[in-house]
């Protein structure tokens, strides 16, 4: 089994697995508080953007996403989010599409995450906002926002997990990480095909294990008392 | 209550005047990034008539939508039957009695959970390829079945205990005290009860289902997106084709995800006329900011559609 990670380059694949995961979580994250945002404004042509951009991103395949933007916005329209100069040109440019396609789709599921941790919170919380003077922006910044993050870390967490597991489609792209590594490893050591299964799938047990104790653990530590 | 009225106060003539202006704003922001990507798909010559007619020609139809659409479907109702059988018997076997099986079953959900979909596809796909009695024509079809079906009957196994967890203990001490035996209980009472409750998400599965049989376009089952593919390089529009592929699922899942909602609708009403006193109570309880209770209802069943897996 050793041998076998050494000789495919398994935790290689792995670290871009992480890599994937943790750039396009963050970006997932900026993007879908900010389509939250949009969501709860008070006006209704945000509101409508908001939830557009949820209904849209939702319901198409991550596959059909990831593949757009490299067949549609890079063969297509020509957006090159990587320098032509550089020795891993290709390397980065599938890289950066697949971040950019995974942080599009999971936006619109942390959006819906803090949109639930929204709900957590008693009216009271923002009627009480309300009738200290606060602004719309500044309820948000200062008492509905930092309660609705506390409130939606399990559904937060559960999207961080999902987002892990579907790095696996940017194989589709041609990035180089664990459901590649696992293609390369059947083909060339097709009489262990179960151990590669196993070793593949294992990596994924131990990325996503701890996540969800974490999460589980965070939610109780962080949640806003009531 | 929506959050709109609980977030901020009913506008008076200045803030109007100041939605009124963000909203302008904003409708130009967005008519600007639209306006952008019109501009930049007319320099590539994107919007040439023939890319997009070229949709709209029965050839394209019969030979790659339809066919696509169809092994969508295929794919997606065969491993939504057998999850839903294999979801049941792993239900089952995470409640039994026997200390063993409900071990095994723990695990096997367990693991299957933490497995990308794709893996499996993937294994399934190369180690019927390896084998001599399997049928080549046949792989990808079984790959893209057995991945979404283990994945799947874990999601549901794990639905339909938490729907089983959710009914009143009175169901399960009813069901006792007339001299049923706890599997029987469980099979006549509790797990009929929950399926029914289930019901709305297990329709939103549905939807995670035909998402994920998209990755059959990896490993080469002739998919929508694969036949979307394939029409692209005939015709030479690849932004077109995949765009309205794009469209078509998501009217597929639009449709299933305002049945799940209708679904869970009715439910609501006929708790509601059963027992009205017990849901109010609940439902006082429940109202946050975001107000709607079925949101939070919702957002109870934790369930992939809500993460996107």
């Amino acid at each position: 089994m050793l041998e076998l990670i050494e000789e495919f380059n398994v935790l290689a694949a792995f670290w871009m697995t992480i890599k994937l995961a943790l750039l396009s979580g963050f970006f997932a994250l900026v993007i879908g508080t900010f389509v939250a945002i949009l969501r709860l404004s008070p006006v209704a042509i945000l509101s409508w953007a908001g939830a557009a951009y949820v209904t849209l991103i939702r319901n198409t395949p991550l596959t059909l996403i990831i593949l757009f933007t490299s067949l549609g916005l890079w063969g297509q329209l020509g957006f090159e989010p990587a320098s032509r100069d550089s020795p891993t040109f290709i390397v980065d440019l599938n890289f950066r599409l697949a971040v950019l396609g995974l942080s599009v789709y999971h936006a619109a599921f942390v959006c819906e995450a803090i949109r639930s941790g929204v709900n957590t919170i008693p009216l009271g919380q923002a009627e009480a906002s309300r009738s200290i003077g606060l602004t719309f922006a500044q309820g948000l910044r200062h008492v509905i926002l930092p309660q609705a993050f506390r409130g939606a870390i399990t559904p937060l967490g559960n999207v961080m997990i999902a987002l892990t597991k579907n790095t696996t489609v940017a194989v589709a792209i041609g990035v180089a990480e664990a459901a590649a590594a696992l293609r390369n490893m059947i083909e060339f050591r097709p009489d262990v095909i179960f151990l590669n299964f196993f070793v593949i799938a294992l990596g994924f047990v131990i990325l996503t294990l701890p996540l969800g104790l974490l999460t589980s653990y965070a939610s109780e530590k962080l949640v806003v008392k009531r | 209550m929506s959050a709109q009225q609980v977030l901020f106060d009913v506008p008076g003539p200045k803030a109007r005047v100041r939605h009124r202006l963000i909203a302008v704003l904003g409708l130009l922001a967005i008519l600007a990034v639209l306006a952008f990507i019109l501009f930049r798909m007319d320099e590539k010559g994107q919007l040439a008539a023939d890319k997009w007619t070229s949709l709209f020609e029965a050839s394209a139809w019969t030979n790659y939508f339809l066919p696509g659409i169809w092994d969508l479907v295929r794919a997606a109702v065969v491993a939504i039957i057998l999850s839903m059988v294999l979801g049941l018997l792993l239900a089952m076997g995470r409640m039994s009695d026997l200390l063993p099986l409900r071990w095994a079953t723990t695990v096997f959900v367990e693991f299957f959970r933490a497995v990308p979909v794709l893996i499996m596809m993937i294994f399934t796909f190369f180690y019927l390829a390896n084998q001599e009695w399997s049928n080549d024509s046949w792989n990808p079809f079984i790959g893209v079945v057995v991945g979404l079906t283990l994945y799947n009957s874990s999601v549901l196994c794990e639905v339909i205990r938490s729907g089983v967890g959710s009914l009143p203990s009175g169901q399960r001490e009813a069901g006792l005290s007339i001299g049923l035996n706890p599997s029987q209980v469980r099979r006549s009472i509790l797990v009929p009860q929950a399926l029914t409750s289930m019901l709305p998400t297990i329709v939103s599965q549905i939807i995670v289902i035909v998402k994920d049989s998209a990755l059959g376009y990896i490993i080469l089952y002739p998919e929508l997106l694969t036949q979307a593919r394939n029409l692209s390089s005939s015709r030479g529009n690849v932004l077109q084709a995949y765009l309205f592929a794009a469209l078509i699922f998501i009217l597929i899942n639009y449709a299933l995800s305002k049945l799940a909602e209708a679904l869970e609708n009715r439910q609501r009403r006929k708790a509601a006329g059963a027992g009205k006193k017990a849901k109010q109570d609940q439902q006082d309880g429940e109202e946050g900011v975001g107000g709607s209770t079925d949101e939070s209802v919702q957002h109870n069943t934790q369930t992939s559609q809500a993460t996107g897996s």
